[in-house]
């Protein structure tokens, strides 16, 4: 069964068009690597898979049902299952790194403060990050604040996570801790999308690799079957002789 | 050079739509919501003291200089036709219908619409607006409802402090300066100023709260271009607000004047 499915999918800025039918799917515990240059518009795909920028035109199915014709209220059932990993975080920089992984569960969950408070602690000590519950925001490095960022998607352990560049700006090592979390979350059956121009990170943890290109996807194929030959776009993208 | 004239004509009534439809929308958005659970009491506590307390001094100086001001110039602009006496009547009644409110309102939308609309404007640039909607609630209870209620509760509460502040002011020149004895002042005041007058007065604050905080949110969230954007909408927000307080102020005098006169 797919869990996500996107059909025909068109959307335009003004007078500049950015897709112009974009189809794909994903079914449970699929890791989806979109690539494709800047601008090419990865970015709005994965804001519209959890209603953050509507379609002009074209379907977006979640669990069969189609969330573009939702409103927001209707969409807050969607966005309590799925995650979204911001590139730069997007933390709250009134709240510390503590609360700021606590506004879901305080939102959306029955648990006590001294729940809250261990789960917290508990997947600060996962993400590596044990210590610095008291620290905001403005005090982290950026490969920090990313971690922080998935930390916060993560706790209520969604069904779905959309990643929008989570290695991009990252150290090696910030960069395979990364990689390392998306595969145990594939592992645990959680479904992705992962939007980067970080080709070995997409290769190490997706399963298909999706090529946009004026406004479509304009090449799909299984990473262990990847072409090595200039026939092939994504490969083209990879060595740099395409944008 | 007429193409060019209609251009930027066309640009700013597009604008001008745009603003007026962004508003009108986000006001629904407001009541709409606003009816709904949760309320977060203590993000409304939160603003109140940001949005209430902390423009305390600001419309205190403007209150108290105004008033003194007003003392001043109508005791030697009336000593003349030896009017001096009607200084306390006048400036009493001017501060409570026009000058406290406007004066208050207009402080609060330099000083509280600016603040939330570079706040807000500074969340929507670094994505934090979003992550409120993709972590599944809601930007307009948690950002603007909040600061809309903390300004409609703060503004009428300052204004009855810039009222008392501005007659305060204008007795100390009245009676230093024009050489009117105090307890007269005072007297005069208490025989002019009547509680319907107090309520005209503060009746428009609660409008005037109500456009400054959703002109802001208003800027705050539809900020565009990075923080160069926040910079130009705050200046647009305060602009604006300004503008509306000003003339929405003719309209409510006039309708309080009606409502007035027909009770």
């Amino acid at each position: 069964m797919d869990i996500i499915r996107v059909l025909s999918f068109e959307k335009s800025f003004g007078p500049k068009r950015v897709h112009s039918g974009v189809t794909f799917h994903l079914k449970k515990g699929e890791v989806l690597g979109l690539i494709g240059g800047s601008g090419a518009g990865k970015s709005v795909i994965l804001r519209s898979l959890i209603g953050l920028e509507k379609p002009d035109r074209g379907q977006i199915f979640f669990y069969d049902r189609d969330i573009t014709r939702y409103n927001e209220r209707e969409l807050i059932e969607i966005r309590k299952k799925v995650a979204y990993v911001f590139q730069g975080g997007a933390l709250f920089d009134s709240m510390s790194v503590f609360d700021n992984l606590a506004y879901p569960l305080r939102e959306h969950s029955s648990l006590t403060e001294d729940e809250i408070h261990m789960k917290i602690l508990r997947q600060l000590d996962d993400f590596g990050l044990g210590g610095n519950e008291n620290l905001f925001p403005a005090s982290l490095s950026g490969g920090m604040q990313k971690r922080v960022g998935l930390a916060r998607a993560m706790i209520m352990e969604p069904e779905v996570v959309l990643y929008d560049e989570a290695t991009a700006g990252l150290d090696p090592y910030n960069t395979k801790r990364i990689q390392e979390m998306v595969l145990r979350l594939k592992s645990r059956g959680v479904t992705s999308v992962f939007v980067t121009h970080d080709m070995p990170s997409a290769l190490a943890v997706c399963d298909r690799i999706a090529f946009l290109m004026d406004g479509i996807i304009k090449e799909e194929c299984r990473v262990d079957s990847l072409p090595q030959t200039n026939e092939s776009l994504i490969y083209q993208f990879m060595i740099g002789e395409i944008k | 050079m007429i193409r060019q004239g209609a251009l930027y004509f066309g640009e700013l009534f597009t604008r001008f739509f745009e603003f007026l439809g962004g508003m009108t929308l986000l006001t629904r958005n407001v009541l709409r919501e606003l009816f709904h659970k949760p309320l977060y009491f203590r993000l409304v506590v939160e603003q109140i003291y940001q949005i209430g307390s902390r423009s305390f001094i600001l419309v205190f100086v403007t209150a108290a200089s105004t008033g003194m001001v007003m003392a001043l110039q109508f005791g030697f602009g009336l000593e003349k036709f030896g009017g001096k006496l009607y200084v306390p009547k006048i400036v009493a009644l001017s501060i409570v219908r026009e000058l406290g409110p406007v004066f208050a309102s207009l402080m609060i939308a330099a000083r509280v619409g600016a603040g939330i609309t570079s706040e807000v404007g500074s969340m929507t640039v670094t994505q934090q607006i979003d992550a409120i909607r993709a972590l599944g609630t809601s930007p307009i209870k948690k950002i603007v409802i909040p600061r809309v209620l903390a300004t409609i509760f703060s503004l009428p509460l300052l204004t009855v402090i810039a009222n008392a502040v501005g007659i305060f002011g204008s007795l100390i020149v009245g009676s230093t300066e024009l050489d009117l004895d105090p307890k007269y002042y005072f007297q005069k005041i208490i025989q002019t100023v009547f509680l319907n007058d107090y309520l005209v007065g503060m009746g428009k604050t609660f409008f005037f709260a109500a456009i400054i905080s959703i002109t802001a949110c208003y800027y705050g969230l539809n900020v565009s271009g990075g923080t160069q954007g926040v910079g130009s909408s705050t200046t647009r927000s305060v602009v604006t607000s300004s503008i509306l307080i000003l003339i929405s102020d003719f309209f409510l005098t006039k309708l309080f004047w009606i409502f007035e006169k027909w009770t």
